[in-house]
């Protein structure tokens, strides 16, 4: 059941959101006093929210109806949950159409494609644009962006940074007529500020380090997406036990949903490509093997098309397949310049 | 290092322990581009003083990443890593890194008399001096490992001079023949593959130093697609495929390789004329510059450079190449 629907005090239910608490079951089973430090105020108020909010509970019947799994959501309150945050733009009109309006929070997606497709920098592109405030229809928020192959270049972060503010200057001249009340006060420096950028050199930090995002999140209730560039590289280099590989690859997956549950963040994870022998020739496939192919909910493939650069939704719950342009230019990504611009339909 | 940057992040004191316990390297992205692109020497890219590739690069090759130079056989890969040696050692008033150099030659190509000319004509004012031509030259280190195990053990004192500061560029020349020599293709030598590229990115890092790999070409046997399985290919377009395959060059090494470095510079020659391609990078266009070897190094005969779109950047043509050998006799075509 939805915090919007509790018959708390406004400022109470803008306190509870602000920290990430959208729906009662995920603060019901927290202490009064767990909740009182999360949210700042004092312990009698949470024990009272709390108390509320189980009354309300036992109160709506129809929610409480095959006698309420501890933890589960129904799907209604899903649907009404997903509307709440907005998607993260690709900067690219045909991308974020085939996207259903961006990268969705609350998943995790799989970006591939061959070396200089431009993986990485659709992942500067995101840590860039998660922080579009709100007012321009962002998410107003901040980026973790974990590199484990070095090809984070803090130049071309600051230059996306600064094509990306004089858009939203040039659009918020557009939308408003009174310029003063729109004054963007963003400067690049800011943006790059609330990029938090982790170098792993070795799996077993990657793996440490994503164990401990959780603790790290907690302290940075803001950030809202982690971008992974890419999570392959060190689990190619020199694996002797495969089976271990498989095993260390699927608990990292598991984290990482839990991680993009539990904090409402967007998780996109950049990856490589391999050869593959298929009936009878060899294809192009994403990397890491078969059973990881399973661990994310969306997977888009970025590919050369002649010679335009598109990207393919290869498998998602909600999307159907589809093809887009886009390109990559000074300002980032950004949509193709071609003069037969069509979405294909697989 | 990890300690100062996880400090200044304002992390609780218990995460910050962990972190530094587990020598993760965190900071922001601004505290990154203060401490790179600001303090950095040269900010951070060694100059190539090839006015156009270097407007590309956004100053030079760049510190703490593998940058690869891929091209058939004599289009000028060691002439490039020369000229490159050569600047990494002068003093930072003429545009150097004022430090040692430390060349791994493998296919024992170093001549250190062309790198005198190179230098000669370069740089007059400096190496007509007989003792500073001594000393430029006496900062270059070439290593020529007789096989794969001698790099890997050269690679570990490497690491140790790194750490004294004073090498301030790594070339290897070239990583192809290093490997290919060795094993069978396949998994071994992926592996093998894997670890070195590791390792030798980690150097790269952690001393920020550039490091420059050359890579040779191999032909694209017939088996090979580069497509993906939703991609539906007509009939039509395999045949042409299969006559362009025999004249079609590929990078070596493979595409795990290919994935792992940062910047891979391709150098090719098409109708005759020379081109420097930028192949695949974080920052620049697609850009292919002409080029001409000359007394001095490599000469760009345009700065700007000509924008290929598509796949087209990474393929490595090699036509018209012993025209240029012939030293401009009747063209055979």
């Amino acid at each position: 059941m939805e915090v919007g629907r509790l018959p708390i005090s406004a400022s109470q239910r803008s306190k509870l959101i602000a920290a990430g608490y959208t729906t009662l079951s995920s603060f019901s089973s927290l202490s009064p006093s767990h909740l009182a430090r999360d949210l700042k105020i004092s312990d009698n108020e949470a024990a009272e929210i709390m108390r509320v909010a189980s009354h309300s509970h036992r109160l709506d019947g129809s929610a409480g109806g095959c006698g309420t799994v501890n933890g589960a959501q129904t799907a209604w309150d899903m649907l009404h949950e997903e509307e709440m945050f907005p998607r993260i733009t690709t900067s690219c009109e045909d991308l974020d159409n085939i996207l259903g309006g961006g990268i969705n929070c609350k998943e995790v997606t799989e970006i591939g494609g061959v070396p200089g497709i431009g993986k990485t920098q659709l992942g500067i592109q995101l840590a860039i644009n998660v922080q579009i405030p709100v007012d321009y229809g962002g998410l107003g928020g901040k980026a973790i962006y974990i590199d484990t192959e070095g090809s984070f270049m803090v130049e071309r972060a600051l230059q996306i940074a600064e094509a990306c503010i004089e858009d939203m200057s040039e659009c918020g001249g557009l939308l408003r007529k009174d310029s003063q009340a729109c004054q963007l006060k963003m400067h690049p420096n800011n943006i790059l500020e609330n990029i938090f950028y982790f170098r792993v050199c070795s799996y077993t930090e990657q793996i440490a380090l994503i164990n401990y995002l959780d603790k790290f999140i907690s302290e940075h209730k803001d950030v809202k997406i982690v971008i992974v560039d890419s999570v392959t590289f060190h689990f190619r280099q020199d694996f002797d036990d495969m089976a271990l590989r498989t095993r260390l690859l699927s608990g990292m997956a598991l984290k990482l949903m839990k991680l993009a549950k539990d904090f409402s963040l967007a998780v996109v994870l950049l990856n490589q490509v391999t050869t593959k022998y298929i009936d009878g020739s060899f294809q192009l496939t994403l990397a890491l093997g078969d059973s990881w192919s399973h661990s994310c909910t969306n997977r888009v493939i970025l590919y050369w098309n002649g010679n335009e650069r598109y990207a393919y939704i290869d498998k998602s719950p909600s999307l159907r397949s589809a093809s887009a342009p886009y390109s990559v230019t000074s300002k980032g990504i950004r949509n193709s310049a071609s003069n037969c611009k069509r979405i294909k339909m697989m | 290092m990890a300690n100062k940057q996880i400090s200044q992040m304002g992390l609780p004191k218990s995460i910050a322990n962990v972190f530094a316990a587990r020598n993760v390297f965190t900071a922001k992205a601004l505290s990154l581009m203060e401490l790179r692109v600001q303090n950095e020497h040269l900010a951070g890219h060694l100059p190539t003083h090839m006015k156009g590739l270097d407007e590309a690069l956004c100053g030079g090759i760049p510190f703490g990443v593998l940058t690869e130079l891929v091209g058939p056989a004599g289009i000028g890969k060691t002439q490039f890593c020369l000229k490159l040696s050569l600047l990494a050692s002068l003093p930072a008033n003429y545009g150097g890194l004022d430090g040692h150099v430390i060349y791994i030659d493998v296919e024992s190509k170093f001549s250190s008399r062309r790198l005198i000319e190179i230098g000669v004509k370069s740089f007059p004012e400096i190496f007509h001096r007989k003792e500073m031509a001594q000393e430029m030259a006496g900062r270059i280190h070439v290593l020529r490992p007789a096989s794969l195990s001698e790099f890997t053990e050269s690679l570990q004192q490497i690491k140790v001079s790194l750490l004294q500061n004073q090498v301030k560029l790594l070339v290897i020349d070239s990583m192809a023949a290093l490997v290919t020599g060795e094993f069978e293709h396949g998994a071994p030598r992926q592996k093998t593959l894997g670890w070195h590229v590791s390792f030798i990115k980690s150097l790269a890092e952690f001393s920020r130093i550039p490091v420059v790999v050359t890579n040779q070409v191999r032909s694209q046997s017939r088996d090979e697609t580069c497509h993906y399985f939703f991609q539906v290919q007509s009939w039509n377009e395999t045949i042409e495929d299969r006559t362009r395959h025999d004249s079609h060059l590929v990078a070596a090494l493979g595409i795990n390789w290919a994935h792992a470095v940062t910047i891979r510079l391709v150098l090719e020659a098409k109708s005759g004329q020379r081109f420097i391609k930028v192949a695949k990078s974080p920052i620049a266009p697609p850009l292919a510059f002409p080029f001409n070897i000359t007394s001095s190094g490599i000469l760009l005969l345009s700065d700007d450079g000509i924008e290929l779109t598509g796949p087209d950047i990474n393929t490595i043509h090699c036509q018209g190449h012993n025209d240029i050998i012939n030293f401009g006799g009747e063209s055979l075509q």
